[in-house]
């Protein structure tokens, strides 16, 4: 089985998220960015089922500028066989990348789909779930545990109430939670040998796709500065409080 | 405050330092992985292993898997052929952010053990040691030093004697870094006469008969155990030895190079962490009205550090470079070790001036440095002695 997954280039998770001084986003400049978390649980999940197996071939696919080739060449450090970069300098949103996706798997006939639950940049959690709509394949987001098993996958999901077991017809695409696993880490040995690894470039235009943001940004600002708390008296001055402070009551 | 500053991000902490074209995208990947290591595997830890007076020896284990035992060793051994020192650079500068010198000192205590061997040893010592040692499953430490002396190499006394097909080892060594939970230890022997010519190297198993060892207590690596070594008529076999008999100093001399690139970055690295924590602080705490970074007695401090460490890893770099040409820089890496373990003393007391009592209290990176310096100032070829090797070089 081929495995197909989603890698993304955002901003470290380290570092703190400046807004653009003219609001019209976040600052990207001189800032460090890495592979999204949730992705490198993909990646790691994509390796544990190669090495349990079940998976012959990780492919690493990433869109966006040249630099996503840095993220893709982390993946294939930590265990991925070759890669697939989309260029372009455009901004793409989820609908674009679900439809480049659904692309490269009509070319690529994996017959499974890692991605993650959401990136942290903008935290849209949607790829998974359209490039699903789009490819009529079953999904299952959210997971924290994944068993295949000849043309089924049972997957365990976190949902609001606690966990959720679910078992899909193959291909299917799942989406992971933090829980799903611990990430190795890309050892140097590996890093040498990424260098040999293939990566495949093309461009949206090449694959025929209409990657035009459907959404407009119109302003981007800083969540209000939290203010220092206050110890209230007693319950009536909470309530008080609550009502006629806060509203929430 | 700068109107460019946005919180930790400053030109001279790690990441946002200027780093030049001798850089790859594979030094790059490689700081990433150190980095997310150092941050999971050491950093919660620090202070607890320190305090204890040392660290979990799984931690070995999980050091070669992620490739940092192996850095710069053959393929066949298990390591990484990188034969390039920038590697050398990043690994020391990303292992230092610690701040434990003595985490690092025992976890990479081979790469002062295992290179004689590889350097000058039998094919069959070196495939009995390298892959045990690569791998995380040996410690294996070098023992220079004496109880009469160090820097004075060439005049060392423990006394290796030929008897059959053995070397009978009598004498001790001193300041072991390793020491108690080495595996492995290279040993430099008289094995001839007075002077340089008459040092062996061999290599000691831990459990060999008449071979002891004793605990020593530190002003700072106290995450290291370090060791008095004892040999009485400890028997040896002639295929233990590193190299050919009576030719051992060049050896010795050989490894220092490469460790005192090492300590140089790590002490310029440890520096820079000091400037960095002063600096966070310094924004951050309010004197007299006003953020301690704002008095200009406080400023200037952070200026003088900022050049320091600048100049240093500018002259860094630039023996690095002419390593990597192939190049042995004797001279300019005697001159470096003692320009990076300055500028170390000096962002140490710096920084902790700026940090006032809280510097001044255990758990504070920069107190523990502060304590690490003579170490790095005196080990791997104290300051003066470094300056004489460049006065010697300069043909003075
Ligand atoms: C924590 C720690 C770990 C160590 N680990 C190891 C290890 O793993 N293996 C190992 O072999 N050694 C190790 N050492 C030993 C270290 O290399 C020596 O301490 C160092 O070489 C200095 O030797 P010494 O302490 O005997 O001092 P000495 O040689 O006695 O010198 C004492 C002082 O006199 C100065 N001095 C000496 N000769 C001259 C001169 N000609 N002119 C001017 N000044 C001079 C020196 O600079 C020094 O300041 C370690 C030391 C420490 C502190």
């Amino acid at each position: 089985m081929k495995v197909l997954v989603a890698v993304k280039r955002v901003i470290d998770y380290n570092v703190k998220v400046r807004v653009k001084a003219d609001n019209t986003g976040v600052e990207t400049a001189n800032v460090k960015m890495s592979m999204n978390p949730f992705d490198e649980i993909a990646i790691e999940e994509a390796i544990r089922l190669k090495e349990a197996g079940t998976a012959e071939e990780i492919v690493a696919v990433s869109m966006g500028p040249q630099q996503c080739q840095e993220t893709i060449r982390t993946a294939l450090a930590m265990g991925a066989d070759r890669g697939v970069l989309v260029k372009t300098d455009d901004e793409l949103q989820p609908l674009a990348v679900a439809k480049l996706m659904k692309a490269v798997v009509d070319e690529e006939q994996p017959g499974l789909i890692i991605l993650g639950k959401q990136a942290i940049d903008d935290d849209s959690n949607q790829t998974g779930q359209m490039l699903a709509a789009l490819l009529g394949w079953p999904q299952a987001t959210f997971a924290s545990k994944v068993e295949i098993a000849g043309d089924k996958a049972k997957v365990t999901r976190e949902v609001d109430g606690g966990l959720e077991t679910i078992e899909i017809n193959m291909p299917c695409i799942v989406t992971t939670d933090l829980r799903l696993n611990e990430p190795r880490y890309a050892s140097l040995p590996n890093i040498m040998k990424a260098k040999k690894k293939p990566i495949d470039e093309k461009s949206p235009e090449d694959m025929g796709v209409d990657t035009a943001p459907r959404l407009t940004t119109i302003k981007v600002e800083e969540p209000p500065k939290r203010e220092a708390g206050v110890i209230v008296e007693d319950v009536a001055q909470l309530v008080d409080k609550l009502r006629n402070e806060a509203g929430v009551i | 405050m700068p109107a460019d500053y946005h919180g930790g991000e400053s030109p001279f902490d790690f990441d946002h330092r200027y780093q030049g074209p001798a850089y790859t995208d594979d030094h790059h990947a490689w700081r990433a992985t150190l980095r997310a290591f150092v941050d999971q595997e050491i950093m919660p830890h620090v202070d607890e292993w320190d305090e204890a007076g040392g660290f979990p020896r799984g931690l070995y284990k999980k050091a070669a898997d992620v490739g940092l035992l192996g850095v710069g060793y053959p393929e066949e051994y298990g390591g990484t052929p990188v034969d390039d020192p920038f590697f050398l650079l990043v690994t020391a500068e990303e292992m230092a952010r610690c701040s434990a010198g003595g985490i690092n000192a025992s976890l990479l205590v081979h790469n002062i053990g295992l290179p004689p061997v590889m350097a000058v040893g039998s094919d069959e010592l070196k495939q009995r040691i390298a892959p045990q040692v690569l791998s995380g499953d040996k410690i294996h430490a070098l023992a220079i030093t004496e109880p009469s002396g160090g820097s004075d190499v060439a005049n060392l006394k423990t006394r290796a004697v030929l008897d059959g097909d053995h070397y009978v080892v009598n004498g001790s060594k001193m300041f072991i870094t390793g020491g108690m939970r080495a595996d492995y230890y290279s040993v430099a022997v008289r094995t001839g006469g007075d002077g340089n010519a008459g040092i062996s190297l061999l290599l000691i198993e831990r459990d060999r008969e008449g071979f002891t060892r004793t605990e020593l207590k530190k002003q700072g690596w106290w995450a290291s155990d370090t060791a008095a070594l004892y040999f009485d008529d400890v028997r040896v076999p002639v295929e233990n030895l590193i190299g050919e008999e009576n030719k051992g100093f060049a050896g010795i001399m050989k490894n220092f190079n490469n460790e005192r690139l090492w300590m140089s970055a790590s002490a310029n690295a440890l520096a820079r962490v000091c400037l960095e924590d002063a600096l966070a602080w310094a924004r951050d705490r309010q004197t007299f009205g006003q953020r301690l970074a704002d008095h200009q007695v406080i400023r200037h401090k952070f200026a003088e550090m900022a050049r320091k460490i600048n100049a240093t890893q500018a002259y860094l770099e630039q023996c690095a470079q002419r390593v990597a040409e192939g190049e042995r820089p004797v001279a300019d890496l005697s001159m470096l070790k003692v320009q990076s373990t300055l500028t170390m003393e000096f962002c140490a007391r710096e920084a902790m001036q700026i940090l006032g009592g809280a510097g001044y209290m255990r758990g504070c990176r920069v107190e523990r440095i502060y304590r690490e310096v003579r170490v790095m100032a005196i080990g791997g070829g104290s300051e003066e002695i470094m300056r004489d090797l460049v006065a010697r070089q300069m043909g003075i």
